[in-house]
Order: C-alpha cells, then sequence, then structure tokens
C-alpha cells in the first residue's frame, strides 16, 4: 500500500497529520485539569450542588486561566458513598491526570480519598467536610470549609459571657457531631459552666423526639445543637414543637442547623435563634453582595450557603496557587504556594495557616432576623482569625 | 427432555443422569465470558477500576443468587454479610499494618468468609422460622442491627467516619495493589472465578438439585427425605460467606472500609441486580453486576444530577417486558439461534 504514495501524497498527507496533530498536543500541555467529587444525588445532594454552582460561578467570573494555563474542571458524582469516592479519584488520577482533586462533601469521604492524594502526589483540596483529623490525613490535603471546633468554640465564649451556666448538647453521632460536642463541652467546663448532659443522636434516619424531651426535662440555660446541614429543617420543627422559649431555655447552635439554603422553609420559629458560623448569605461586605448577586442571577431558585463558598474559595486557592508556581502543577509545589496564602473572601479574610493546611477565618455570631420578606442569619458580633482550636491545642501541648 | 422417547432402553436413573450431566456441561460463550472478563484488565487498562467494582459486585450478587435463586430465600439484608466480611478483612489488614501474615489477602478473605459463614449460620435459624414476608422482615432487621452496631463500636470500626489504615499486603506476597487497579481486579476477578466454579459445581450436585426441589414445594421436598431446614441452612451459610468474601475484596481493594458498606442501599441494590440479570442462574448476578455499573458509568458521566431518573426506567421496563432477567432475553435468543441454524 506504500509503494502507491506518492512522493506529494505522502508529504500531503503529513502536513494535514502536522496539522491536526499539533494543536492538541499544544493544548493538551496547556491545560490543567482539576477533579471536583462531591455528591450530587442522595442525601447530600445539596452540597454538591452548591459547590457545583460556586465553582462554575467562579469560572463565569474570573476565566479559565490561570498561572497560563487553561483551567478545566471535571465534576463527578460520588453519590456520598466512600468507595465511590476512591474509585473516582483514583480515575481522576489515572485516567484525566487531574492536577487536583477537591469537593468532598462528607468526612468520610474526604478520608477515602487521602490516601489517593499522598500516593499520587496531589493537592487534595477540600471544600465542605469539616471533621479536624481530615488535615493530618496526607500532607496534600488543604482545606477551604471549616472545622466544627472552629465554628463552636466562639459560640461556647458567646454563651458563658452571656449568662449561661447549665447547658445541655445535642448532636449527630458522627466525626463532626463529636468534634463539635467535644470542643463546646471543654470550653464551658473551662469558663465554670456545667454540663448537664451530652447526647448524640443516630446520624441516619434521626428521630429527635426524644432526646428532646431528655433536654428539656434537664431545664437547662441553653441546649446547644449540631447536626449536619440538610437535616436542619427537620430538627427544628421538633425543637419548636417542644416550646423550649416558655421555659426559658435558649436553643443556640452551629450555623449547620440554620443553613441559609433551608432557612427561609423553617418558618418563624427560628427567629431570633443564636448560632456560629463562618458565613452568612447576609454578611455585610461589598464582596459578598457582589457574590450573592452574582450566584442568584445565575443560579435564580438557590441561596449560596457555606458549602458554596468552600467551593468558591477553593477554586480561588487553586487559581492562586497555579498564578505563584507559574503554571507549575507539581503537586508539592502547588500546597507549599497554597500554604500561607491569604486573601479576602465573600466570607471576610481569610488564610490557610502553613502548619496544618487548614483554613483561618473569621467566625460570626449570628442572629435569625426577617429582612425583605426573608429569614437570614444576621451578625452581630465578630470573632477574628479563628484557628481550628482542636490541632491548636495539640500544638500547645 | 422432550427427546427422550419412550422406546429408550436406559433406565430412568441413567437417563436422569445423562440429564444432569448434560446441564451440567460447560459451554462455549461461558468460557469466551470468562476469557473476555480476563482480557478486558489488558484492553482497558484505564478502566480496571470500574471492572474491579463489577468482579465485587458480581460476586455479591452470585451470593444472593445462591439464597434467592436456588434456596428460595428473599433477603433484604444481604448486606450485613457484605459489611461484616468487609470490617472482618479491613480489621485484619490493619492489625497486620501492611505486612503479611495478618495483612495477607488471601488470609483475609479465608478469615471474612469463615467469620461471615459462622454469622449466616447462626442467623439461617431466625430467618428459616417464617414465611416469605416474615424472612423480608427478619433479614432487614438483622442488616440494620448490624450497622448500628458497627456504628457504636466507633473505637474499633471508626464508626461514621469510616476505618482508617487498611493496608492490606501484596498479594500472595508478589502483587502489589497499584494505583491503575489493575492488579485489584485480576485479583478480585480470580476470586470470583474460583468461587463461580464451586458455586455451579455446588448447584449442579444432589445439594443444589435438593434445594430446587425445597424452592420448588419444599412440603413435597420434605415428604421424599430431603432435610429441608439443614438444607436452607446450609444454603444461607454458604450466601453469608460467598457474601462476606466480596466485602473483604472490596475492604482490601479499596484499602478503606465505611458504614456504608452496611448500608441498606447495598442490599436493594443487589437484589435488582440478580432481579435484572436473571434470578437463579448464576451467570445474571455476573451479567447483571456489569450492566449494573455499566449503566450508572455512562448515565451518571452524562448527567451526574437525573441519572438515578435513567437508572430506574430502564430496570422498570426490563422487569415488566423480559421475563427472567438478562439472561432470559439471553436464553431465549440463543435458543432461537439454534432453531435457524437447523440444529436440533
Amino acid at each position: 500500500m506504500f509503494e502507491i504514495l506518492t512522493r506529494r501524497q505522502a508529504l500531503g498527507a503529513f502536513a494535514v497529520a502536522a496539522c491536526v496533530l499539533t494543536p492538541v498536543a499544544v493544548r493538551a500541555e496547556d491545560v490543567v485539569k482539576i477533579g471536583v467529587i462531591v455528591p450530587m444525588t442522595g442525601p447530600s445532594a445539596s452540597t454538591g450542588r452548591e459547590i457545583e454552582a460556586a465553582i462554575k460561578l467562579f469560572q463565569a467570573q474570573k476565566g479559565d486561566k490561570a498561572g497560563g494555563k487553561k483551567v478545566e474542571v471535571i465534576f463527578k458524582d460520588d453519590t456520598g458513598v466512600a468507595d465511590i469516592t476512591k474509585r473516582l479519584a483514583q480515575e481522576l488520577v489515572v485516567n484525566d491526570h487531574v492536577a487536583a482533586i477537591a469537593g468532598f462533601g462528607l468526612t468520610p469521604l474526604a478520608l477515602a480519598a487521602a490516601p489517593i492524594a499522598t500516593q499520587a502526589k496531589i493537592p487534595e483540596i477540600v471544600m465542605a467536610a469539616g471533621t479536624s483529623i481530615i488535615t493530618e490525613a496526607s500532607p496534600f490535603i488543604v482545606r477551604t470549609s471549616f472545622t466544627l471546633a472552629q465554628d463552636t468554640v466562639p459560640l461556647a465564649d458567646w454563651a458563658l459571657n452571656n449568662g449561661i451556666k447549665k447547658v445541655v448538647t445535642l448532636v449527630a453521632d458522627y466525626g463532626p457531631g463529636i468534634d463539635a460536642e467535644k470542643a463546646f463541652v471543654e470550653k464551658i467546663k473551662a469558663g465554670g459552666g456545667q454540663v448537664l448532659d451530652s447526647l448524640r443522636a443516630p446520624l441516619k434516619n434521626p428521630e429527635f423526639a426524644p432526646f428532646l424531651q431528655k433536654a428539656k426535662d434537664l431545664k437547662p440555660d441553653a441546649l446547644f445543637l449540631f447536626v449536619p446541614s440538610g437535616q436542619g429543617a427537620q430538627l427544628m420543627k421538633q425543637v419548636a414543637e417542644r416550646e423550649f422559649a416558655k421555659d426559658n431555655i435558649k436553643v443556640i447552635a452551629t450555623g449547620d442547623v440554620t443553613d441559609d439554603e433551608q432557612l427561609n422553609g423553617m418558618g418563624d420559629s427560628v427567629l431570633g435563634m443564636i448560632t456560629s458560623m463562618m458565613y452568612s448569605t447576609a454578611h455585610n461586605s461589598p464582596e459578598n453582595k457582589a457574590f450573592v448577586a452574582a450566584f442568584e442571577k445565575a443560579n435564580p431558585t438557590m441561596r449560596p450557603n457555606f458549602m458554596a463558598l468552600g467551593g468558591y474559595d477553593g477554586m480561588a486557592l487553586f487559581y492562586a496557587a497555579l498564578e505563584k508556581t507559574k503554571g507549575d502543577t507539581d503537586g508539592a509545589k502547588l500546597v507549599d504556594a497554597m500554604k500561607g496564602m491569604a486573601w479576602m473572601s465573600p466570607r471576610g479574610p481569610i488564610s490557610i495557616d502553613p502548619q496544618t493546611r487548614d483554613i483561618v477565618q473569621n467566625v460570626y455570631i449570628r442572629k435569625v432576623e426577617r429582612r425583605d420578606g426573608q429569614l437570614y442569619n444576621i451578625e452581630f458580633e465578630t470573632v477574628p482569625a479563628v484557628k481550628d482550636p482542636v490541632k491548636a491545642a495539640k500544638a500547645g501541648k | 427432555m422432550t427427546d427422550a422417547t419412550a422406546t429408550d432402553s436406559r433406565s430412568g436413573t441413567d437417563r436422569a443422569m445423562i440429564y444432569f450431566a448434560e446441564r451440567a456441561r460447560w459451554r462455549g460463550p461461558e468460557v469466551a465470558l470468562w476469557i473476555g472478563a480476563f482480557a478486558l484488565a489488558f484492553l482497558f487498562p484505564s478502566r480496571a477500576l470500574l471492572f474491579n467494582e463489577v468482579a465485587i459486585l458480581a460476586l455479591f450478587a452470585l451470593s444472593l443468587d445462591l439464597v434467592l435463586g436456588y434456596a428460595g430465600i428473599v433477603s433484604l439484608g444481604h448486606g450485613a454479610f457484605f459489611g461484616l466480611g468487609a470490617y472482618a478483612a479491613g480489621l485484619l489488614a490493619k492489625a497486620g499494618a501492611g505486612a503479611a501474615p495478618l495483612s495477607d489477602p488471601t488470609l483475609g478473605l479465608l478469615f471474612a468468609a469463615l467469620v461471615c459463614a459462622a454469622v449466616g449460620y447462626v442467623t439461617s435459624f431466625l430467618v428459616l422460622r417464617g414465611s416469605d414476608l416474615t424472612r423480608l422482615m427478619v433479614t432487614l432487621g438483622v442488616a440494620l442491627i448490624f450497622q448500628e452496631i458497627a456504628n457504636r463500636m466507633a473505637w474499633l470500626t471508626g464508626g461514621a467516619d469510616g476505618l482508617q489504615g487498611v493496608a492490606p499486603a501484596n498479594i500472595l506476597g508478589m502483587f502489589e495493589f497499584d494505583l491503575y487497579g489493575r492488579n485489584a481486579y485480576l485479583y478480585s476477578l480470580t476470586v470470583l472465578m474460583v468461587l463461580f466454579v464451586f458455586a455451579r459445581k455446588i448447584v449442579h450436585s444432589p445439594f443444589g438439585i435438593s434445594l430446587r426441589a425445597i424452592k420448588g414445594n419444599s412440603l413435597r421436598a420434605g415428604a421424599i427425605g430431603i432435610p429441608v431446614n439443614r438444607r436452607l441452612n446450609g444454603a444461607y451459610t454458604l450466601g453469608a460467606a460467598y457474601a462476606g468474601v466480596a466485602g473483604a475484596l472490596l475492604a482490601q481493594t479499596t484499602a478503606f472500609v465505611s458504614l456504608d458498606v452496611l448500608d441498606f442501599h447495598r442490599s436493594a441494590d443487589v437484589m435488582l441486580i440478580v432481579v435484572f440479570g436473571g434470578v437463579g442462574t448464576l451467570y445474571g448476578a455476573v451479567v447483571g453486576a456489569a450492566a449494573f455499573k455499566a449503566m450508572y458509568d455512562v448515565l451518571a458521566a452524562a448527567t451526574p444530577q437525573y441519572w438515578e431518573f435513567w437508572l430506574g426506567l430502564v430496570l422498570v421496563l426490563l422487569v415488566l417486558f423480559v421475563r427472567g432477567g438478562v439472561m432470559g432475553l439471553l436464553g431465549a435468543f440463543y435458543a432461537r439461534l439454534q432453531r435457524v441454524g437447523g440444529r436440533p
């Protein structure tokens, strides 16, 4: 068959092949891929949707170029199941050659992917999961969400300063819940307060009524709550039925319970509730106003919550790291570039702690109020630059 | 048996033996299927991780087919044994800290099989106490109890955060679990094939045939002298051990165990797969698992948010319009092909 080709034909064929193949080769060189693994179906689907929307918004606003490279995002749905998360992470590494993996809606999912990040030497940007230990699972993990202890300790301080002496805690029985309980109980006890009981409700299909009744019977000054975002509405409905206010029991919680995405559906019973969190849709800053307006314009039925912020800032961090390495995608260099990075996020000033690779950020004490016909968490106190208390305590020992 | 005529001079027993031998014979497409499965590892190395999941799911479905398709025990809690096997192998590998002998994968499989067989045997007495609906509830209840125990024993299982530090040693002391997942797939597939051949032997053995008799009519089976309950105990125990090995494979190849291995959706998925592939055919489990994962992979890549809708639709259509699942469909096609080919 080759004999039949004339020299001219051969040259022509070569030229065509060169034209077709070269741009592909150049393009492959200039594309940096980041794999985002989040639950988009199943019970934690809202986490995935918020993160996806935020990342798309970020790329729409800032373009798809960073450090001279085109950034391509690949979304994967792990349905909230850890072994699927792990496989998807592995496939993204070996098939798509991603420069980083990101997302991770729940603690076990982030932990399942940790060995892959270590083995492949690429950054794992945790955008949602909130247990302290996560960043210790691999030297390549960087977090842009929050830790439960980080949100909880300022709330315990607030409680002590506001005459709350006796408390009962009720948390979801898994990593983040136990972190929140420990942080709250330790702080209250250290401040001379009294913990009457620490209750834990199962994570899956919880029935809160018996726990709430028990808490009420103990007559504390305040009941502290934590459940993961998504279960807040169900919990608050049962809290409302118990009428804690009649017995002068304050109900306080981490911001997961009054998740901005669900808050409007909870009704007037949550009005006045005190929570602590690193982000509220109502955060009063020009950066946040622009962010919320753009987010709601792109997604008319959604309200950005703290999960969206984790995704948005995770992308900002990845872009900034790529700029700093001038497009070098070496995992260790990217993680080094991320350490100590500080910038202004819609949630306020944030930075990555160079020692722990965990996020350092303001935590706000908020109160649920009605504004323009809608419910919002209105911030009234700011605790600046909070580090993860669990790791800070370890470092102090 | 339509070709057995009245003029046949052989005795009834002989004819029955020939019939069963014929049924147990290996056929061409079966051999091709297994060779093809091994070839996949080299043809599509980039998808080895997905194939690994298929192999594990196929083994799990096979274990349910033994219980459901042959012994006729309807179980909605088969995931309990899958999860138990995963934790057994995971904890053993963790105890060995990545070094033989404790972290040896083969030992892990044996250990998981033994633990699950023991628990399966004990719970089989509970399961046999009722009829279908009761069994459904009992199996479901047992699975829920296991999940809650694993959740409560967080000091051992890691609770809702999952079991960390599962580090299996190299397979047979030689092959490492690589990042591409090829060795993991070949390992899981080999285990699947060995156990499949064994299951095939069992269902064609007198034990397996007596199970079919029990499934057909347990009163009559008892009347002709088959020890019904003992046989069912045995089948349930065997199914539990198989499910445990599947769980152990998952723990070893992902080096991680989360509470999710005991979740209800595992039991429900595997039931779907067996029904989808064809109940009581053994191959239905393998084909069903492959089809289920393939559909998931294609649909989830195309529409990450709505793949469950399409999966549901396909399943409903298949159950409505195809009798005997995929294997029923293939069987009808094969019979037609032979008729067209002019062979008897």
